[in-house]
């Protein structure tokens, strides 16, 4: 059987979403910074994806050939960029966060305490 | 007068690289005791100059002037472009006026219970005018994130236990919103092929078929986004705790944030999804005027059962937010001028409330910010007529601005549909906007602890917080003064909203400008889109 390009990218980019939505969804911050980390990797491949998948298309107009579209891998450079920090910073917030409360749990309290 | 034109086509850019260098300039000199009033001339001088820049940018564009900035000199739509017309400016005037008092009033202090607080306002506010400038949607998220991250910043400014905890919570919920806005930009640019608010205006009535659906849920995509920075009904459950714990000035400065959100519906949804939008129009419209008027009504529910003062002003931001987008949601140019009206003056207004209540809470000894009887403040006739005043305008009573306000608003509504439900919800959450504050007036002057006189500050706060406040009260107030020419001036900008032709033919050079789409028309084969290829191929 042959499962096209685009179906596998689809389906991979929908499966890594639904395991950060359920990461994001965890009562603790160390899953919800996991799962905010694998949204952004999912949608970095979706914006990827949005300037369609290629196959042997480079993103430079040359002499005539098929020409893959350079703005989606010029968006995911700023959006990964933008990703990286972002994480770094909400790391330190929840590191920051957790000496503060003395708990790794969102709420600042542990369940029943 | 050779270096006023040599500057003068760079305006809209140095609104956004003023307050950069300012930032960068501030982060090098340090916030060390000795350097600190350095740093606080340094940042006054930089928004009094970025308030007199906007003033400018505000007169040239009322004559109807369209000031288009490409960077780096690329034509658009393949380069990034600022456009500068009568609503951009209109609030970036907003932005530096509320900026300035806010900075004044946090140099009576607060400045000093953290690190880098004058820079980080600059990045903050150099997000949020780029945010107001720009004239591209994907540089509209890059903006937004800018403003995003020194806000995080700026929440935990102060420290504690409280603010890192809903620290955590804002960042979390700010970067899932983030997500979202790269998924629906990247839907639009899929579909159109572009991502220029000028283009996309052009392109997007041409979607026809299947791709409509796709861009119309990219519209929804989008409406969630800015519907978490806005407040709108349900995403606003962030924003009461997150206001009320971070100090005043930042949340004086943060009812700024919440209009970015508004901002970008009418850029978003109004213009480019607007009534021309072809397939697509008014994608939102059956939307965003029952949540606009669900969030005024529940916000205002909030503020009557609020424990503290910070948490009042907090519900009441987002009681003005339902407002400003329930006029929105008329889809009007009558309705879009009331809104746009009704936007300044509650954003002057709510960053009032936000220092006012903190001037109070300091003089109320043990009682602090928490709504119960506590010691009597030490300047009852000052702050007690500040408060009067704000709350008066808040609630829309006249001759104070708020009213005007909700008189343009409910005017424009005559004859839509929800008409009834508009009037019922503006006029009872004017008036129990009324009863929340003057509950928590007469609590804080009239049910006081006279026993308890002598534990709080006696000496009343300094004269430098007190201006700071003054001034926003005053900016408020002088709205009413100037509500012909402001209400031209809205008028002429929700007007120039919907004339698409003369944005064209000033960003792009003319309509249906010939623009490369390497795959939209016509489609090559192997150019399925991704969530298309779902059955597999054989």
């Amino acid at each position: 059987m042959n499962v096209s390009m685009e179906f596998l990218v689809a389906s991979g980019i929908g499966w890594v979403t639904a395991c950060g939505v359920f990461l994001m969804l965890r009562g603790r911050s160390f899953p919800v910074v996991l799962g905010l980390t694998l949204i952004g990797y999912a949608v970095n491949v979706f914006i990827f994806a949005m300037g369609r998948l290629w196959t042997s298309a480079p993103p430079i107009i040359g002499n005539g050939e098929v020409i893959a579209d350079p703005l989606p891998q010029a968006l995911v450079l700023t959006a990964i960029v933008i990703g990286f920090a972002t994480t770094g910073f909400v790391i330190e917030l929840a590191l920051r966060s957790h000496h503060e409360s003395g708990t790794d749990q969102v709420d600042g309290k542990e369940p029943g305490a | 007068m050779s270096l006023a034109s040599l500057i003068s086509p760079h305006l809209p850019v140095l609104t956004v690289l003023l307050p950069a260098f300012t930032a960068m300039l501030l982060v090098l000199i340090g916030d060390s005791r000795e350097r600190l009033v350095l740093a606080r001339r340094i940042a006054l001088a930089s928004v009094t100059l970025g308030l007199l820049l906007a003033l400018k940018l505000a007169l040239d564009a009322h004559g109807g002037e369209l000031r288009v900035y490409r960077v780096g000199d690329w034509p658009a739509p393949f380069g990034i472009v600022l456009v500068v017309d009568r609503l951009s400016a209109l609030m970036l005037v907003l932005t530096q006026a509320v900026a300035l008092p806010v900075l004044l009033y946090a140099s009576g202090g607060w400045d000093s219970h953290g690190r880098h607080f004058h820079a980080l306002i600059q990045f903050q506010l150099m997000g949020l005018c780029g945010a107001f400038v720009t004239g591209d949607l994907f540089n509209l998220f890059v903006f937004f994130e800018v403003l995003l991250i020194a806000s995080y910043v700026l929440l935990v400014h102060g420290q504690g236990r409280e603010r890192f905890r809903v620290g955590v919570h804002y960042v979390a919920i700010n970067l899932a919103a983030s997500a979202l806005f790269l998924i629906g930009v990247a839907l639009i640019y899929a579909v159109t092929g572009t991502l220029n608010m000028a283009d996309l205006a052009q392109r997007v009535p041409l979607v026809t078929g299947d791709e409509t659906l796709v861009l119309k849920a990219a519209a929804l995509i989008l409406l969630v986004v800015f519907g978490v920075k806005a407040a709108m009904l349900p995403l606003y459950l962030w924003l009461p705790a997150t206001y009320a714990a971070a100090s005043a000035p930042v949340a004086a400065l943060f009812a700024l944030m919440t209009k970015v959100g508004v901002y970008s519906i009418v850029r978003v949804h109004g213009v480019i999804f607007g009534a021309d939008g072809g397939a697509s129009a008014l994608v939102v419209e059956p939307w965003l005027l029952p949540l606009a008027l669900g969030t005024s009504t529940l916000a205002v529910f909030g503020a009557l059962a609020a424990q503290t003062l910070p948490r009042l002003v907090a519900y009441l931001t987002i009681a003005s937010v339902g407002t400003i987008l329930a006029s929105l949601g008329l889809f009007s140019t009558a309705a879009w001028s009331a809104a746009l009206y009704y936007m300044a003056h509650s954003t002057l207004v709510i960053a009032a409330l936000f220092l006012l209540v903190e001037l109070v809470a300091s003089q109320r000894g043990d009682a602090d910010s928490r709504l119960e009887p506590g010691a009597p403040v030490a300047q009852p006739v000052l702050l007690g007529l500040m408060l009067l005043l704000a709350a008066a305008s808040a609630a829309g009573l006249p001759p104070l601005p708020g009213f005007i306000g909700k008189l343009m608003v409910l005017q424009a509504s005559s004859g839509h549909d929800a008409q009834v439900w508009i009037w019922i919800v503006v006029l009872s959450v004017g008036f129990l906007t009324l009863v929340g504050l003057a509950r928590a007036g007469s609590l804080l002057f009239w049910s006081t602890r006279p026993e308890l006189a002598g534990t709080g500050t006696s000496a009343g706060a300094s004269s430098k917080l007190v201006l700071a406040t003054i001034a926003l009260l005053i900016g408020g107030v002088a709205m009413t003064v100037l509500a012909d020419p402001l209400k031209r001036y809205t008028d002429a900008a929700a007007a120039q909203l919907t004339d698409h032709r003369a944005y064209a033919l000033g960003v792009l050079g003319g309509e249906g400008v010939d623009t490369t789409r390497p795959y939209v028309f016509p489609r090559p084969a192997a150019g399925v889109p991704a969530g298309q290829g779902a059955e597999g191929e054989p």
